[in-house]
């Protein structure tokens, strides 16, 4: 009675699903028509990307590489047939030009300069990108560059940035010596102001001096010599480089207690935030020198740099700011029951961690401010899209339009798109602890 | 136990000032303030020097002076003739008009993009994330030069309308004109006006408010505070009986009525615009360059609150959304009624500084020519007058005016949405 | 005078000491090169090639400059300013003077306080339309949609053209030249002002440049001249005679072709006094002697300038026009150099 059974006792052999389930058919079904509104919002899509790349590969689809002026372009194209205002691309000017795009009026024998002070800047920077690939030792390279990489770029005497990073070695020196005697707080101020007496005042004619003894160095590029997306590059690095330590003063002023310096703190963030960089631009271009005593004179790039390092350090307050609020209180707790003072805890235990969580906001507001300087040109500066109005107003190219501007937008988008994907793997790498 | 000795008599001493936590602070403070003091008297020190070395003193009376040049788009009437303020506070309406128009379409747009990049659809998120990046990743300047360009090559020009057999026609029924100098749509107007009331009498800053349009918006409020009320009233009832009474129709009559009666009365009709001469005339004409500034303004900031809203969305724990799906709410509703408004929470914060971004960067403008606040006042006035301190620091303070006016409105409403934290 | 300010390494590149206080005469020499103002691009007038190196109207001048001051027409740093910018450059002494086609105005020169140094072009405000819009008179553009240059005079001139006239307009700002000819040429406007050289200049670039015609009226003056900060006459006169030499050669038959032999010596007194081997001219600018030779040299004398910059043989194919010799009905009339 038994052997009655209402149920199989044996599986089934597996059947394979439907095959409207399964394959490219199946993956269709559903992802792409999985109802009416899905439906027609994947045909929506296929006819736009459709009417997109039917206007844009025709005219991109151009032989006109080796044409020497628009005139050439449109020779070629009239002797392929193809007339009218958008019968093709004149992609002679990225070809006569692009080399000028990219490294502005940069005198052609000293290319490599700016193209190993690039590569170095990824040397620098591995340390703190890819700290797990890379000998630890390599920091010590991180903290060098700041003071290679100008002189790489503008060249001149090799004793100036020496001397200048002899004047951080000068101020620990003097913070030592005094912190044996006196105070922390007296030691640091002392140190700051040896630190500005030696910049300000002897730095300069020592390093004359160096130089007529010891003579090494390389020509000196002025700066108006950059252009291009180097100039960008220039202004964006350099400006985040300088704002990051500027960026962590306001930060901890702005966490302060001390009513006054947090004032000051947010004043500032809150002004610079709130006005365009169009106008800081402005200042710079048209104000900085006045604000200077009389007979000083930044060259423009300079005072450029200036600006965007005030504008980016605003950005990078807030950044940091970020940082230090996302740090578990725990970690400040645990720093006061150590018994380490305030700058202790903020070297040892507060900001590498904080440093560390703010990477990709860091590179975030690279970002933002590496497509800002796209705005010098609206103040004459020759970035790429200011280059872009001389190349036009040439003879040759005047005419020209969405070539350039193409060349231009796929550079910062190559750019861009690259250092975003990477913020966004290292935000997933560095998202352990804390959460 | 022996009684408690005084404490023991304490005198100030001078290096208390440092060592003593409790003065150390107050040093601190007290030589930032010097500092920032010195710093401020140096650079006031330097410009006075420099200025009195190139023969120039501030002064804002260039501000009464007549301005001499014409300014296309604007909202307020404006003459070659008047001054430069009247100039400036043009173009600073022109400012906030870019800035409104472009925070609203760039929050649908947003949401929009946001909520398809999540959508199941492969192609329709690829798509989107397509757009997302390569708007991110191109810089705004870029897109704004790129808009106008496609607006000046692609569309026609007025001269196609013309003839017989016109090259270009005008749209939904002879009412709409695209060109490329900009879209012309019919503009109403009231053969029973009210007229206008003239503010601030004949000074620069002298503002014009129809008063049918103020007439309009007042019925139009006081519709929508009644139909409001007979929701609230119908609320009210449902939780005292569990009935709901059937309002739809009297609030619908409600908005309706009255504002129809009251275009009735000002004897509303469209005026269209027409071709004569070079250009199209009647109607209302939105220059290529607001179009222009507009649309990259919004498609650019859009990238970056699609993002925000996708995050945000995300943010959200898939219990909820399982939740509802429990409860037998359909993924429409589901998003609506429980998704959205808890993503609002994350959204918001981010989505200010993006409104402020927009703001900040309508400031370029000057690359299209729309005569904004830098296209006016930083812009003709400072190269016409050659007061760039002045005219600069002016131009600043009124931006930051504007940013933290949007700020303080935005956080208010943060505030509100805000979760109330237990 | 040095004066070092800090700024990391970057004080080594960047920083210019002392350039307004000093004599900018003594300063360009003590530097070595010119820093000098010029537009970032227009056709003939000024335009970085493919290599970086400068060419144009406007250049040529600042390179005759540095030529008689430095006797290099190499030494230029050439700074490309816009509108808005130009006038501060030259002010805060970040350039030493400024040659980008900038009209002589009273209040630039009054009330801004620079000096023009002369006019290397006589320009005028002019209109141009396609022909097939039938108009034959600025006067029947009532309505019509105005392109034009923003941050120059021509904005003024349009408005109290059009408002003496009594007609409408519509005007459409643009920042640079380029985009206003793509404007023009995709009919988003109707007419494009700006000087007359520049729309011959532009028209000459057209495909089809008969389509196009340039109006009969000519709005304003705009004399075009290189211009120097206001009170530091030394560098003013520098700069003046250079430009003064340059037209007095062409009147006077030296070129850059013939100045080798005229230099050494000719029966024309006012030649010999003007290239320095008669009399101490250059010495009394503090210049060297053979001075306007080399400016000469650098580029040719003005007619040699004019005509392989803008000239009818270039695409630009301006004519002389005003801009002649006095002595063949122009306007250019160099002071006698005695």
């Amino acid at each position: 009675m038994s052997d009655i059974s209402f149920v199989r006792t044996e599986m089934l052999p597996e059947q394979d699903p439907p095959a409207s389930e399964v394959g490219a058919l199946g993956w269709a079904k559903h992802n792409l028509f999985s109802g009416a509104m899905n439906s027609a919002l994947t045909v929506f899509s296929i006819l736009a990307i459709y009417y997109v790349l039917a206007a844009l590969l025709p005219w991109a689809w151009s032989p006109t590489w080796n044409a020497t002026s628009l005139a050439g372009c449109r020779e070629i194209l009239h002797d392929l047939g193809r007339e009218g205002h958008f019968s093709g691309a004149c992609w002679g000017v990225i070809n006569d030009r692009w080399v000028q795009l990219f490294m502005g009026f940069y005198p052609p024998e000293h290319y490599w300069r700016p193209i190993a002070a690039f590569i170095l800047l990824g040397v620098a920077l591995s340390p703190v990108l890819f700290s797990d690939q890379v000998p630890a030792k390599l920091i010590w390279f991180t903290g060098l560059y700041p003071f290679l990489m100008p002189w790489l770029l503008w060249g001149g005497s090799i004793w100036v940035p020496l001397m200048v990073l002899a004047g951080f070695v000068i101020a620990y020196a003097a913070y030592r010596f005094i912190l044996d005697k006196m105070s922390e707080l007296i030691a640091l101020i002392a140190a700051v102001i040896v630190a500005v007496v030696w910049w300000l005042f002897l730095m300069g004619p020592i390093a004359e001096f160096v130089f007529n003894i010891i003579p090494i160095g390389m020509e000196a590029v002025g700066s108006r010599k950059f252009g291009g997306m180097m100039l960008s590059l220039t202004i964006g690095v350099v400006a985040i480089g300088f704002s990051l330590p500027i960026g962590v003063v306001l930060a901890l002023g702005r966490q302060s207690d001390l009513l006054i310096v947090k004032a000051l703190c947010v004043g500032f963030i809150e002004f610079i935030r709130g006005v365009p960089l169009i106008t800081l631009l402005f200042v710079a271009s048209t104000l900085l020198n006045i604000f200077m005593p009389p007979g000083t004179n930044f060259d423009i790039i300079m005072r450029v740099i200036i600006m965007a390092t005030l504008f980016a350090s605003a950005y990078m307050a807030e950044v940091i700011r970020g940082g230090l609020a996302a740090l578990p209180t725990g970690q400040y707790e645990g720093a006061d029951s150590l018994g380490l003072n305030y700058w202790q805890a903020q070297r040892l235990i507060i900001m590498p961690q904080a440093l560390k969580i703010s990477i990709p906001g860091i590179v975030s507001t690279f970002i933002g401010l590496f497509k800002d300087t796209t705005l010098v040109s609206v103040i004459g500066l020759l970035d790429p899209l200011g280059l872009s109005n001389g190349i036009r107003a040439n003879a040759e190219w005047n005419g020209v339009v969405w070539e350039i501007y193409g060349f231009i937008a796929l550079m910062f988008f190559v750019f861009c798109f690259s250092m975003s994907r990477y913020s966004m793997y290292l935000e997933r790498k560095l998202q352990t602890g804390h959460r | 136990m022996t009684t408690l000795s005084d404490p023991p008599q304490e005198s100030f001493r001078l290096s208390q000032l440092i060592y003593d936590t409790r003065y150390r602070s107050m040093t601190i403070q007290i030589i930032a303030l010097i500092g920032f003091l010195l710093l401020l008297g140096w650079l006031f020190g330097n410009t006075a020097q420099n200025l009195a070395d190139l023969g120039k003193e501030p002064s804002f009376r260039f501000l009464s002076e007549p301005a001499g040049y014409d300014i296309n788009q604007r909202l307020l009437e404006y003459n070659s003739q008047d001054t430069h303020l009247r100039a400036a506070f043009v173009g600073l309406l022109n400012t906030l008009v870019v800035a409104l128009l472009g925070c609203i379409t760039a929050t649908i747009l947003g949401v929009a993009i946001g909520v398809l990049r999540l959508s199941s659809n492969w192609v329709v998120s690829k798509l989107m994330m397509i757009y997302v990046e390569t708007f991110r990743n191109v810089p705004v300047l870029l897109w704004i030069v790129f808009v106008m360009a496609i607006m000046i090559e692609t569309m026609p020009a007025p001269r196609a309308f013309k003839g017989e057999n016109p090259a270009s026609e005008m749209m939904l029924n002879d009412s709409v004109a695209v060109t490329n100098r900009g879209v012309y749509v019919p503009e109403p107007l009231f053969t029973n006006t009210l007229g206008d009331v003239h503010l601030f009498g004949a000074a620069s800053m002298r503002f014009d408010v129809s008063l049918d349009l103020l007439a309009l918006m007042l019925v139009l409020g006081a519709s929508l505070w009644g139909a409001s009320w007979f929701r609230k009233r119908a609320d009210k009832i449902q939780e005292l009986t569990g009935d709901r009474p059937k309002t739809w129709h009297v609030r619908l009559g409600l908005i309706v009525v009255p504002t129809a009666v009251l275009l009735y009365v000002l004897g509303f009709h469209l005026g269209y615009p027409e071709l004569k001469g070079f250009n199209f005339k009647g109607g209302t004409h939105f220059r290529n360059s607001l179009i222009a500034l507009w649309l990259a303004l919004s498609l650019y900031t859009a990238a970056f609150i699609a993002e925000i809203v996708r995050a945000g969305i995300m943010a959200i724990d898939h219990g909820q959304s399982e939740a509802a799906a429990a409860l037998g709410l359909r993924p429409n509703r589901t998003m609506k009624l429980v998704i959205l408004p808890q993503a609002l929470r994350v959204i918001v914060p981010p989505m200010i500084s993006n409104y402020l971004n927009l703001t900040k960067n309508s400031s370029l403008a000057i690359a299209v020519g729309y005569m904004d606040l830098t296209g006016t006042l930083m812009g003709i006035t400072l190269n016409q007058t050659g007061r760039e301190l002045e005219t600069v620091l002016l131009t600043m303070l009124i931006y930051l005016a504007i940013s933290l006016s949007i700020s303080a409105v935005m956080n208010m409403y943060n505030n509100r949405v805000k979760m109330v934290e237990r | 005078m040095k004066k070092t300010v800090l700024l990391g390494a970057l004080t080594v590149a960047g920083l210019a000491a002392g350039a307004a206080a000093a004599g900018t005469l003594d300063d360009v020499k003590a530097r070595g090169t010119l820093n000098c103002g010029v537009t970032t691009g227009l056709v003939g007038f000024a335009a970085p090639d493919a290599n970086g190196e400068w060419a144009g109207f406007d250049v040529s001048i600042c390179r005759a400059v540095a030529a008689a001051v430095l006797g290099d027409s190499k030494a230029v740093e050439f700074v490309p300013t816009t509108g808005k910018t130009r006038f501060t450059a030259l002010a805060s002494g970040e350039i030493d003077m400024l040659a980008r086609n900038t009209t002589w105005t009273f209040s630039r020169d009054v009330d801004l306080k620079f000096e023009f140094t002369g006019v290397n072009y006589y320009d005028g405000q002019g209109f141009m339309v396609p022909k097939d819009l039938g108009v034959s008179s600025a006067k029947e553009l009532d309505g019509a949609t105005v392109c034009i240059q923003t941050g120059t005079t021509t904005e003024l001139n349009l408005a109290d053209f059009f408002r003496a006239n009594n007609i409408s307009y519509e005007p459409v700002p643009i920042e640079t030249n380029a985009e206003a000819q793509q404007q023009y040429l995709a009919g988003a406007c109707d007419v494009y002002t700006t000087d007359a050289s520049g729309l011959a200049a532009t028209r000459a670039t057209f495909d089809d440049p008969a389509g196009h015609v340039l109006l009969p009226e000519i709005i304003s003056k705009e004399p075009l001249g290189p211009l120097v900060r206001h009170g530091d006459h030394e560098w003013g006169d520098v700069v003046r005679w250079t430009l003064n030499a340059l037209v007095s050669a062409e009147e006077l038959g030296v070129t850059s072709a013939n100045i080798a032999e005229v230099s050494a010596g000719s029966n024309n007194p006012e030649i010999n006094r003007l290239l320095g081997s008669e009399g101490t001219l250059g010495e009394m600018m503090g210049l060297d002697a053979d001075w306007a030779k080399s400016a000469i040299m650098a580029g040719g004398n003005y007619g040699e300038i004019f005509s392989s910059n803008i000239g009818e043989e270039t695409p630009v194919g301006l004519a002389r026009g005003l801009n002649a010799q006095w002595t063949n009905g122009g306007l250019l009339y160099s002071p006698p150099f005695r």
